[in-house]
């Protein structure tokens, strides 16, 4: 089973950077309310993913540890946010916000590429605590990649045309 | 007042005539009557002083705007002028009674501070020009923006109290004229997540229920909706079915002590931004004890079992926890909801503009499709709107959906549109979702749109987070045009204002929150070179010399009458299908609701009697949304979950506000009205009797928090969050603990200041404070989900919050304030003397 413990453990850092991300996406897009906000929702789905992951893996003998990635306001926010503001007037940040919902979709395929490979494993082992584990999480990673994708899809146009 | 018996305290002894102070008693006399019977008539009356009614010279039809009940009336008019208004006795939605807005509100129309003549910036100053000048220089920027920024550079906000034709004028201008994907209506701010919802549930919008259903319902429950204020004449059918026999139990979801908490048998106060923990609760409940009915459940909805699943952890003892309100009381509320025969949900801000709006709205569709109460007399939803012709901005794709609630992702919607226009599918857009009002506003920031049109609306006291908005239409690379009645916060800071004609001063159809339509027809000239909207838009696009795609003129109408035959084949074969309905059948009759056509010529008082109609993939508005992201299902999945078109059960978690209170903003903050005042005030600031009655913005607070702070009634407060601040005097009421309240209608153009906070003014706006932010499904701001700050400026020293002791803003101690009463000048004559209901019919 050590093809399961592998996959935890990729998957353990993948939701946590996940959460990350959408939290730096955040604070760099405070002036995008709909981003912003929603992204901070998502974010904590992802801690929650990191969280469960951890228990699962604690019942398998294996520690993953860390934090769930939860954000530590610091310097590096701050900043981030005062040039949010400071560049609200500006349409230069579009094209980042573009690049950043792109990586946010493609970290979230990922993830969700993994959450499959767990399935999978889980059925073929009549594993129903990896199967309940997928079960609860994987649903939320597709709506974080459906998110993340219906904005690209509605922003592109303006963004792209306007510059 | 009917706890103090005032209500009867004007009608004479043969209760025939009364003539009633209608700001001391803003509901009037009653008129009781038993379930299931119809309400009686009562005609209530209100000249200008000296003006008889035999010196009436004529009386002409309308409907209120100043809400969204659509209250039918008519204008009384002396020598060109307007001297008065009588309920029209006839008509299905108020059999003759009228609002206080509805009484007073008409005299703002003579204000002498009319726009009258076009402004345009010169010099960073207003100056009055003529309307060649005003027109040739919107043109010409829209050519220009056209030519070099394309048509995305250029974006439409428009209102919920303009007429039928002129939206649908708007947006056949706008989508397939301009060619832009920016129009949306003020009704985002009050009804967005009303039509959302209705689309998440049933596909489509359109209201389910009628009025009449408040008639033969046994247990009404009110959600967020202080009915009392926002449609006073809907209430006073309540207060006559709660003095009549067999009379309905109210279940009221309010966390202030508004009229029907204090009239309902469950009174339910949650904690702000917690609906879903509540309804979930609810639902819970129900299914627990099985009060659902399988056979309407089975035949005509899809979902039930992942709803089912999904409240199943949703006790009342959980939601207690959260909601702040005891679980007793939940599982009580649960009782009368799950033992209803024929129930009755309305739902409005508290919903609309809190947090999860339409995951909570959608969680009170789903208690009537599990209780299978829908389409029945008395058993239906109404999911109000907060404006008159909020409606009307819906359907005719003035707000964000594509005209006739077509679905903008389906192709052959969009070509029928086309069709219709006589244009190419490809000049609709339709690659994204239409902008909405939000969106519109961050791209006017963010540079990208550079001219935003504004007509009858005010955003610079009514969008959240004012400061910014300011900043948004100060810009010097936007061109902002503003069509408006009067000169508004937001008219201040435009590069060009029309003066715009209103109510009585132009003829269109309106349609309120149950679907019925109404004609008002122009009774007194505008004054000046004030023109209806209708004519400036038709201006406008004949001056852009718009064209479809045989070279003809786009738009093919010149008049109200002709416009609403333009409407009519756009809506023919649509849910809101108009074609059975013409000027004239709407004159001296009462108002008809949509649908009506061949199949239904006297129109449908309910939707969904024989199952959901307009849910099906081919015919819907929408596939759907995801109420926590927004993100919309695909077509595709819509079609495998839900292929023969049921109504669709969706179930959504609770999730914790955004902002929460903490050490320095301990309190939650909500916005709200009051029954005296509509929006921001420009119109009923101006009716003496409304304006005495609340001439200024307060602060509620608990009695227990006011102690706990040593503040009392009339203390000047400054309520601050991390956007803004605003002052005012303090009214210590019985609303929830931790919960503060500020009217939102009050902004700057009546102090020194004109626009916005100065040196001088301090903050008024209740909006100085809210927070950008907003449902993901329906995009309604949130007003009523803030953490703010209380504290003292200056104490009260002999005076009173300016608030009035009528409504849910009374004091808590009865003697904290002298009563609201408007005196001689606020009488209004009530008839119920049944020969009177020929009364409204023998006029034109």
């Amino acid at each position: 089973m050590n093809g399961v413990n592998l996959i935890l453990r990729t998957l353990h850092h993948g939701e946590k950077h996940l959460a990350g991300q959408l939290t730096a996406v955040a604070e760099r897009h405070r002036t995008e309310h709909e981003i912003c906000h929603v992204a901070i929702d998502l974010a904590a789905w992802s801690r929650g993913h990191v969280l469960r992951l951890a228990e699962t893996a604690d019942a398998r003998g294996v520690h993953l540890g860390g934090s769930s990635g939860a954000h530590t306001a610091g310097v590096l926010s701050a900043l981030r946010e005062k040039t949010a503001e400071a560049m609200a007037h500006r349409p230069e940040p579009g094209l980042l916000l573009l690049r950043d919902l792109r990586e946010l979709h493609l970290s979230a395929v990922e993830n969700s590429l993994h959450w499959e490979m767990l399935a999978q494993a889980g059925q073929a082992g009549r594993d129903e605590r990896l199967l309940a584990l997928v079960a609860r999480c994987h649903p939320q990673t597709l709506r974080q990649m459906r998110w993340t994708n219906t904005m690209i899809r509605n922003l592109a146009p303006q963004i792209l045309t306007s510059l | 007042m009917d706890e103090t018996g005032t209500d009867e305290a004007g009608m004479d002894e043969a209760g025939i005539h009364a003539s009633v102070d209608r700001i001391a008693n803003p509901w009037g006399g009653r008129t009781p009557y038993d379930r299931h019977r119809p309400w009686p008539t009562r005609v209530d009356s209100h000249l200008e002083a000296g003006v008889a009614p035999d010196q009436v010279q004529r009386w002409v039809q309308t409907a209120s705007i100043l809400h969204s009940d659509g209250d039918a009336m008519d204008v009384a008019v002396v020598d060109g002028r307007m001297v008065g208004v009588r309920g029209r006795a006839d008509d299905r939605v108020n059999r003759g009674r009228l609002g206080p807005k509805d009484l007073f509100g008409w005299q703002a129309n003579a204000s002498k501070d009319r726009l009258t003549r076009p402004l345009i910036r010169e010099g960073g100053r207003l100056v009055e020009c003529d309307w060649d000048t005003a027109m040739d220089r919107i043109v010409a920027r829209s050519r220009e923006l056209l030519e070099e920024r394309g048509p995305g550079s250029i974006g439409f906000y428009t209102s919920g109290q303009l007429y039928l034709e002129e939206y649908y004028t708007l947006a056949v201008l706008a989508r397939a004229g301009i060619g832009t994907n920016h129009l949306d209506g003020n009704t985002r701010l009050c009804t967005a997540t009303a039509a959302e919802a209705l689309k998440q549930s049933f596909g489509c919008d359109g209201q389910p229920g009628c009025y009449d259903d408040f008639d033969h319902a046994d247990v009404i429950a009110l959600f967020g909706h202080n009915i009392a204020e926002t449609q006073p004449v809907q209430w006073m059918r309540l207060l006559d079915r709660l003095a009549g026999g067999d009379p309905p139990r109210l279940v009221c979801v309010d966390p202030r002590p508004t009229r029907v908490a204090r009239r309902a048998a469950v009174h339910l106060a949650p904690r702000a931004g917690t609906n879903v923990a509540l309804l979930n609760a609810l639902l819970h409940e129900i299914i627990r004890t099985d009060r659902v009915d399988h056979e309407y459940i089975a035949a005509h909805t899809v979902g039930f079992e992942e709803l089912a699943s999904g409240v199943r952890e949703c006790t009342p003892q959980w939601a207690a926890g959260i909601c702040d309100v005891p679980a007793a009381s939940i599982g009580e509320a649960a009782d009368v909801l799950g033992d209803a025969d024929r129930l009755l949900s309305t739902v409005l801000q508290g919903v609309y503009q809190s947090h999860q709006a339409t995951a909570a709205a959608v969680q009170i569709n789903n208690l009537h499709l599990i209780r299978g109460m829908l389409g029945r007399p008395g058993a239906g939803v109404l999911q109000m709107n907060g404006q008159p012709t909020a409606q009307n901005t819906r359907e005719c794709g003035a707000d964000g959906d594509l005209p006739g609630f077509r679905n903008w992702r389906n192709d052959a919607h969009v070509a029928d549109l086309a069709k219709v226009w006589n244009v190419e599918p490809g000049s609709i857009p339709h690659h994204a979702p239409p902008t909405h009002a939000m969106q519109i506003f961050r791209y006017a920031e963010q540079g990208s749109i550079r001219m935003l049109w504004i007509s009858g609306t005010n955003p610079a006291v009514s969008l959240p987070e004012l400061s910014r908005v300011r900043s948004i239409l100060r810009q010097e690379r936007l061109f902002v045009v503003v069509q408006d009645l009067f000169r508004t916060e937001t008219a201040r800071l435009a590069d060009v204002v029309l003066p715009a004609a209103t109510w009585g001063e132009k003829t269109g159809a309106s349609t309120n929150a149950d679907r019925t339509v109404h004609l008002s027809v122009k009774a007194v000239e505008p004054p000046g070179e004030a023109r209806p909207d209708l004519d400036v838009f038709l201006d406008y696009a004949a001056r852009m010399d718009f064209r479809d795609k045989d070279g003809g003129p786009l738009i093919t109408w010149h008049d109200p009458e002709s416009a609403f035959e333009a409407w009519k084949r756009c809506s023919a074969g649509r849910p809101c299908d108009y074609t059975g309905i013409t000027y004239d059948r709407l004159r001296d009759a009462s108002g008809v609701q949509w649908p009506c056509h061949e199949q239904a010529p006297d129109g449908t008082a309910r939707l969904y009697t024989d199952g959901v109609g307009w849910a099906h993939p081919d015919v819907c508005e929408s596939y759907g949304k995801d109420l926590e992201t927004g993100a919309p299902d695909e077509p595709v999945e819509y079609r495998s979950l839900n292929p023969d078109g049921r109504a669709v059960i969706r179930a959504a978690a609770y999730l914790p506000p955004h902002e929460t209170p903490d050490v320095d903003h301990p309190f939650q903050l909500t916005t709200g009205r009051t029954v005296y005042h509509f929006h921001t005030r420009t119109k009923t600031a101006r009716a003496p009797q409304l304006n005495a009655a609340a001439p200024d913005v307060w602060v509620e607070a608990s009695v227990s928090d006011a102690a706990a702070l040593g503040l009392g009634e009339g203390d000047l407060v400054e309520v601050g969050t991390p956007r803004g601040a605003l002052r005012g005097r303090l009214r210590v009421t019985d609303i929830r603990p931790g919960l503060l309240f500020v009217p939102f209608h009050y902004g700057y153009w009546d102090t020194a200041a004109g626009y916005g906070p100065s040196g001088g003014t301090p903050g008024r706006a209740a909006n100085e404070t809210t927070v950008t932010d907003w449902d993901p499904a329906s995009k309604q701001p949130l007003f009523k989900t803030a953490a703010a700050s209380l504290r003292l400026v200056e104490r009260a020293r002999g005076r009173h919050a300016p608030a009035p002791t009528t409504t849910a803003s009374a004091p808590s101690r009865t003697d904290a304030a002298p009563p609201t009463v408007g005196g001689a000048a606020a009488l209004v004559a009530e008839t119920t003397d049944a020969s009177h209901d020929t009364g409204g019919r023998n006029i034109r």
